[in-house]
């Protein structure tokens, strides 16, 4: 199978490992992601005010890449998967919004709408299945306690992500199981970790942060693990106690994907 | 622009209905930033309700927001503060000189492993 991936800007800089292992595992799973070429930066956050149309465009080009494609988008990171779903949602809901893109685009071909837009995770439950993954397994994270860390953008809005139940997810976790850990049930797993508010006030950042963690690590977890780059990042600056790592990486790990040399 | 205005602007571009809002004050007890704010989110809401707008456009509390939605998924009345307080917060910075933060901040702020992320999404909430 092959589908359309938008990497963003965070996976080919400061994440690399989040893209590296997203490929590896992808392949070992029998999916070609296909990078979609000249991707634009997402913005990192979506803008909610409906007159704003300019900070939107590199979602829509995306999705129309996708679309006509007749290939599902997929995303790894948390932000580009919050940005590409809730413009698209707009798009399809907001029709001053549409034309508005539409002519600012003034492209070849008219994006129509259609595209279908999946996390890595939902591809994984829901274009391969955990249980094809559980069978795919070689060496399985047997002992491990893995504390899932959602963020916030992977679930909210859920009006429109529609990933899981929002107050309580199963996804990550049912992932975590199929690999052969254990997951780790912690209050905190789907609070703000204080995201960009860390450039502003490190204080912020901190409190949030250690909130997480320290709740992580009293539900008796030895790793958290993370789709967001942001998260990860405020964790660990903010003397996360327990390593952080990225989904992928564990999965990667536990697919034997994760040394090898052929990329 | 007056008050009057500015409300409507905000009410428009948001495309929140504050009078919706049964003040339940669930928006304010689920925000991961109320301890820094000087006005709350179920306070946003009654003040663009009732047109108190200058007040709330000169408050450092706009930029305490995170955008993690928690105000808008548990709020029992589909108010959406958090629409609000972006369209306040926009009202500001689209105003010629009024960016909460520029390019020149930017490198004393930096460390190596800053992802890349953050630094977008700081722009795009204080920046225009």
């Amino acid at each position: 199978m092959k589908v359309r991936y938008f990497p963003g800007c965070t996976l080919k800089n400061k994440a690399q490992d989040l893209d590296l292992f997203a490929r590896k595992s992808a392949l070992a799973l029998g999916i070609e992601m296909e990078e979609i070429p000249m991707w634009q930066c997402c913005g990192g956050v979506f803008v909610s005010a409906n007159d704003e149309v300019a900070t939107k465009l590199s979602s829509i080009r995306a999705l129309s890449d996708a679309e006509e494609h007749h290939s599902p988008l997929v995303t790894v990171c948390s932000a580009c998967h919050n940005v590409i779903k809730q413009t698209n949602h707009q798009f399809n809901t907001d029709s001053a919004f549409r034309q508005k893109a539409v002519n600012y685009l003034a492209s070849d071909t008219v994006y129509q709408g259609g595209a279908e837009i999946y996390h890595y995770l939902e591809m994984l439950r829901d274009l391969v299945g955990f249980d094809e993954i559980k069978k795919k397994v070689v060496k399985p994270l047997t002992g491990r306690k893995i504390a899932v860390y959602y963020g916030c953008l992977l679930l909210r809005p859920n009006s429109v992500m529609k990933m899981d139940d929002p107050e309580n997810p199963q996804i990550f976790e049912s992932l975590i199981r199929a690999l052969g850990a254990e997951s780790v049930y912690y209050p905190m797993r789907n609070e703000c970790c204080g995201g960009y508010i860390a450039l502003e006030s490190k204080e912020l950042a901190e409190k949030k942060s250690r909130s997480v963690y320290e709740s992580a690590k009293s539900a008796g977890a030895d790793t958290i693990v993370t789709a967001c780059p942001l998260c990860r990042y405020n964790l660990l600056k903010n003397n996360s106690p327990l390593p952080v790592v990225y989904f992928t990486e564990l999965l990667a790990e536990a697919l034997g994907a994760k040394e090898d040399s052929n990329e | 622009m007056n008050n009057r205005q500015k409300q409507e602007e905000i009410l428009r571009i948001s495309g929140v209905n504050a009078r919706k809002c049964m003040k339940c004050g669930k928006c304010s007890a689920t925000c991961p930033a109320y301890d820094e704010m000087e006005y709350h989110p179920h306070e946003f809401v009654y003040m663009v309700e009732t047109g108190d707008i200058d007040r709330l456009m000169a408050s450092q509390s706009l930029y305490k927001c995170l955008s993690c939605f928690a105000c808008v998924d548990r709020c029992p009345r589909g108010v959406q503060p958090f629409k609000l307080i972006e369209a306040v917060r926009l009202m500001n910075i689209r105003k010629q000189g009024n960016n909460h933060m520029t390019a020149n901040d930017i490198p004393s702020i930096l460390d190596d492993d800053m992802p890349q992320q953050a630094i977008v999404s700081a722009f795009r909430k204080y920046t225009k």
